[in-house]
């Protein structure tokens, strides 16, 4: 079985976020790259179907410099070889763009699984998968808990609101992956080590058959401005015993508040 | 040229939903003078639905009744509205930001070659340009996107547009024909989640805890809170991970975000994770014992003190202010 993970490296998710001096992006000074939390989901899945099945596992992330370390940290949880996809007209893309280029990675490799987060950290725009499984003309499941593949079929549980939906389907499949689904390992010291001797294949848009057909005039979303949320007006702690304590506050959501 | 609005309303088990209907009321309200509005609901036996979309006053409704939509597949619902946006060309596509719009209509984006836009939390206009604002880094920044396309796809978060009042039933019911693609994946069964009273991400209120509880033995005294208020139960990461609550009730990073009219936080610190999922709430109330919790810092009301004390007191005020209203 050919089993591709798409991860991107997002700021570690305690970064304190600030805003860069265009307002077009955020100040990346002294911010440290992680893999995308939700993409951990995707790269145990990758490899638990490998156990189970037989077969190896590419990951692949788009993006600078950063990638670097975060595909050697899914080298090390245990995937076999990494692809960079990298190129100066990969700044700033929007999702259907970044699609584009991840599809045109994919689509020769003969995979028969391709597992993403469902949403990356940071754009939260949860949309790259289902763009990816129409670009590769392709069965999508996306949200997913439980995923079992039998031969070329999968059966797949995912979470929608108040229920689960069972579905059933053919591979190929792009499924996207949410907490609850495993448990990621974390990368062992020998993982580490055997991971940093690995070498990283780079494709540009020229390689990858997409120069000229994505990022500049291509991009249609772009940011116009990036701001801190308003802050949350001035608090007030409400003293007294327990019970006077709770006779106002109940009273406030009432009358001050029109919550309750 | 593309013109107007075209608002896919979802309906489960023949009830539409609560933030589709937000959905279709902000497009008739963004509508300007000679711009449409046009209604797209899918399923099977959904035709009866119309009339109550009617209320909303869209121009017109399209229907996709057909069997092969009784459960959900991507593919059928994006070969829907794919036809659906060919025959009213319109300039925007609404939906609400739910699992299925998730699904789906980034593929319909797709297929159509044009952008999406999801999540939205606000719109600016300029002219009759529509200007976007969203959340990015789980709510800790926001983003004014711009689109330069003639066709774009947006989705609403739930929770946050209000509900335009009914009006006369208008808009005519017009059938839409769907030439079924091929279906290489589709729903066979639909288990409705245990636990789960009230979905956390559409709730008015919320009530939530953290390790302030002590222990999962400990969750009936919020939910008798959450019975009280008509709200829903949520978690914090840290319980989720300790085992004492499964992860669909987590709010924050790798879990929901939320944006209630009121939220409960009780025994929860508020990492950053968890302020990220839950600080667009409109009103949030803290009880914690340590009075220099991060959370108080979020919160409009605050609680020094026992959660496992407050709480149950808590309940039984709430439940005597509904007996006196």
């Amino acid at each position: 079985m050919k089993i591709a993970v798409c991860v991107k490296a997002v700021p570690d998710t305690e970064t304190k976020i600030a805003i860069a001096a265009d307002k077009k992006n955020i100040d990346y000074t002294g911010v440290r790259f992680i893999t995308s939390p939700y993409d951990e989901f995707a790269i145990e899945e990758a490899l638990k179907q490998k156990e189970k099945h037989g077969g190896d596992t590419t990951v692949i992330a788009l993006g600078g410099a950063e990638c670097t370390d975060v595909l050697r940290d899914s080298l090390a949880r245990g995937i076999d070889s990494a692809v960079h996809l990298s190129d100066a007209d990969f700044a700033n893309l929007d999702t259907l763009s970044t699609a584009k280029v991840l599809a045109a990675a994919i689509k020769d490799g003969g995979y028969d699984l391709v597992f993403c987060g469902h949403q990356g950290a940071g754009g939260d725009n949860s949309q790259v998968p289902s763009m990816l499984a129409e670009l590769l003309g392709c069965a999508q499941t996306t949200m997913v808990l439980k995923l079992e593949v039998e031969g070329t079929t999968f059966k797949a549980e995912r979470e929608i609101e108040g229920a689960h939906e069972s579905v059933e389907g053919t591979l190929p499949a792009v499924i996207s992956c949410q907490k609850g689904l495993n448990e990621p390992r974390y990368p062992g010291i020998k993982g580490v080590m055997a991971a940093r001797r690995k070498e990283i294949a780079v494709k540009d848009a020229t390689a990858l058959g997409v120069k000229g057909s994505v990022g500049g005039a291509n991009v249609k979303v772009r940011i116009k401005e990036m701001m801190l949320p308003p802050d949350r007006p001035q608090g007030r702690k409400i003293e007294g015993d327990v019970d006077s304590q709770v006779k106002e506050l109940v009273s406030l959501l009432h009358s001050e508040a029109h919550v309750l | 040229m593309s013109q107007g609005y075209l608002v896919f309303v979802e309906q489960r088990n023949g009830q539409l939903r609560k933030a589709s209907v937000e959905a279709l009321s902000e497009a008739k309200r963004r509508a300007q003078s000679g711009e449409t509005v046009t209604a797209f609901l899918v399923g099977s036996g959904v035709k009866a639905l119309a009339a109550e979309v009617a209320k909303y006053e869209p121009s017109s409704i399209l229907v996709a009744d057909s069997e092969q939509f009784a459960s959900y597949s991507t593919e059928a619902f994006t070969a829907a509205a794919a036809e659906a946006v060919k025959k009213c060309d319109p300039r925007y596509v609404f939906a609400a930001h739910t699992a299925m719009a998730k699904d789906f209509i980034p593929r319909v984006a797709a297929r159509l070659d044009a952008p999406c836009i999801a999540d939205v939390m606000a719109l600016q206009q300029e002219g009759s340009n529509l200007l976007p604002v969203r959340p990015m880094y789980s709510g800790k920044c926001w983003g004014v996107y711009e689109i330069d396309a003639p066709l774009s796809f947006i989705t609403l978060r739930p929770n946050v547009f209000a509900v335009n009042e009914q009006g006369a039933a208008a808009g005519a019911v017009e059938d839409l024909a769907v030439t079924s693609d091929k279906v290489t994946a589709k729903v066979v069964a639909v288990h409705a989640s245990e636990g789960a009273k009230i979905e956390l991400s559409e709730a008015a209120i919320i009530v939530a805890g953290g390790r302030g509880i002590k222990g999962p033995e400990n969750w009936p005294v919020l939910q008798s809170l959450c019975d009280a208020l008509g709200a829903a139960l949520g978690a914090s990461r840290a319980v989720v991970d300790a085992g004492w609550i499964d992860h669909q009730f987590q709010v924050g990073q790798t879990g929901k975000t939320v944006s209630p009219q009121l939220y409960f936080a009780c025994g929860i610190s508020g990492a950053i994770q968890h302020l990220a999922g839950m600080s667009s709430s409109k009103v949030i109330v803290a009880i914690n014992k340590d009075p220099d919790a991060p959370i108080f810092k979020f919160a409009n009301y605050g609680i020094v003190g026992d959660v496992l004390e407050i709480v149950p007191k808590l309940t039984s005020e709430v439940r005597k202010l509904h007996e006196h209203n």
